[in-house]
């Protein structure tokens, strides 16, 4: 297991450290549900340096993009950033990745998923190899990854960075002064709220997490794990690898359409365009609430009757909506909200209604 | 440390044992462990439960989980008021936040008195 170079920082506020994508990360620091109600209300802090990070520079770097994965790299603006894809030959999905343009030089900046950064990289390198000039560089060892999200996160963030926040718009960055050095942040996040993504060097991460803690703590502020950080993006109706999507599923079964352009030539796109010829994915990503006490969790069946019809994806109980809320991928007969269902849960049955994605937006 | 008046099982529910009926319950620890409860099903008086074996259902924010019984026999009452107020097993698992009273019939050979019971907490880190 693969440890962030906070490790000594959540130990030092005794997280409960669990296996993730191959890391050890915190899941909780105080409790899921206070975390997760800290960041709809205030700010919660989150080490992300499990993600993988990585830069893809040179001069054929667009065109490489253009076939890695589904977004129209070209399209994007120096400074922007955007959710892609990376599939395969059958268009079904490797992972969900953020791709940057760098705000100041020719290249772009990767994140990827912990689970997936070795597949990742393997597909990289093959799909570098049809074009001449790519060169890609893995960060994740040199740079730590935090994340300040919520509602007061662009006051505490403007306090740690020379970066003008206020003029920093929503899937954007900058490099600036982070914390004491050097590094960069994007307006991005997984929470639903408004939020950052922080990079400095590794050494520097221990300063920024005490830093932003200091400036932070007085607006509500607190550490924050990936259980949290679950529920929250479960919330916001944002998909999980492993869970919503997988090497089963296509960006279509998972509705996630607005990410895939037609505009180039990626991977897997012949696989979606037949899918789409023949009329579409059968089945839809569905939000479900379960007002029963029983969590849904991932795996559980899904009951239309005595059929079963589909499986848990995520679940959860919602701090925000104050019941249990789920995803499954069901028959497009079952995908109408207000449609009424059943988990199993052990040899029990529990209540489940269909409701429209996402479970929470944020009011700006 | 835990109170001595009790046994434990290693996995983490206590039964104190009186003119021999057994009031079962969960440790703090356990409590702890599990974080944010949201449910709790426990069998209805009447009904017999055996040692060693699951009881009922706890379930947090993070999981499911079974509840071992300490005791084999008849269950005389269950905390009704329980499974509304979750609330109570962290505020007071030793007394108020109990769960079962049992006849006992058989003792699980497995219990752990209050000392064995902590190096075992100990061990758990």
């Amino acid at each position: 297991m693969r440890e962030t170079v906070l490790k000594s920082i959540h130990e030092s506020h005794q997280a409960r450290m669990v296996p993730f994508g191959g890391w050890t990360m915190p899941v909780q620091y105080v409790g899921i549900l206070e975390e997760a109600r800290a960041v709809r209300g205030a700010a919660g802090l989150f080490d992300l340096g499990h993600m993988g990070r990585v830069t893809v520079r040179g001069g054929d770097a667009t065109a490489f993009l253009q076939r890695l994965q589904t977004n129209d790299a070209a399209k994007i603006a120096a400074g922007r950033i955007r959710y892609a894809m990376i599939l395969d030959d059958a268009g079904k999905t490797q992972d969900d990745i953020l791709v940057y343009r760098d705000p100041d030089e020719d290249g772009f900046f990767v994140v990827v998923n912990a689970g997936n950064a070795d597949r990742d990289l393997e597909i990289m390198h093959r799909v570098a190899a049809e074009f001449g000039n790519v060169r890609i560089d893995v960060l994740t060892d040199e740079l730590a990854m935090l994340a300040i999200q919520g509602p007061e996160a662009a006051g505490i963030v403007a306090g740690l960075t020379d970066v003008d926040i206020p003029s920093l718009k929503y899937y954007s960055w900058a490099r600036g002064r982070v914390g004491s050095t050097q590094g960069a942040l994007s307006r991005t996040g997984y929470t639903g709220e408004d939020g950052f993504e922080l990079y400095v060097p590794a050494a520097t991460a221990e300063s920024l997490w005490k830093q932003a803690l200091e400036i932070g703590s007085p607006k509500g502020l607190i550490p924050c794990g990936l259980g949290s950080r679950d529920i929250l993006r479960l919330e916001a109706g944002m998909p999980l690898y492993g869970h919503e999507i997988d090497e089963t599923t296509t960006p279509l079964d998972a509705g996630l359409d607005f990410a895939v352009k037609f505009t180039h030539d990626f991977v897997g796109r012949g696989a979606l365009e037949q899918i789409q010829a023949a009329g579409g994915p059968s089945t839809r990503l569905c939000g479900l609430r379960a007002d029963s006490r029983r969590v849904p969790r991932q795996g559980y069946p899904v009951m239309a009757g005595d059929r079963e019809i589909g499986k848990i994806c995520s679940g959860g109980a919602s701090p925000t909506l104050e019941t249990n809320i789920a995803t499954a991928h069901l028959p497009a007969e079952f995908a109408e909200p207000g449609t009424e269902l059943e988990f199993a849960i052990r040899d029990k049955r529990e209540p489940l209604k269909v409701v429209t994605l996402p479970f929470y937006s944020r009011t700006r | 440390m835990r109170p001595d008046d009790r046994r434990y099982l290693k996995s983490h529910e206590w039964c104190k044992i009186e003119d021999g009926v057994a009031t079962i319950g969960i440790t703090d620890y356990a409590v702890a462990n599990l974080s944010d409860l949201v449910f709790l099903d426990l069998p209805q008086p009447g009904t017999s439960i055996s040692h060693s074996e699951p009881f009922g259902e706890i379930e947090s924010v993070k999981a499911v989980s079974d509840l071992y019984s300490p005791v084999s026999g008849e269950i005389l009452e269950a905390n009704q008021e329980l499974p509304d107020d979750l609330d109570t097993l962290k505020t007071d698992p030793w007394a108020q936040g109990w769960m079962l009273k049992v006849k006992v019939s058989e003792e699980s050979g497995d219990l752990l008195d209050a000392a064995a019971y902590e190096k075992l907490l100990e061990s758990e880190g």
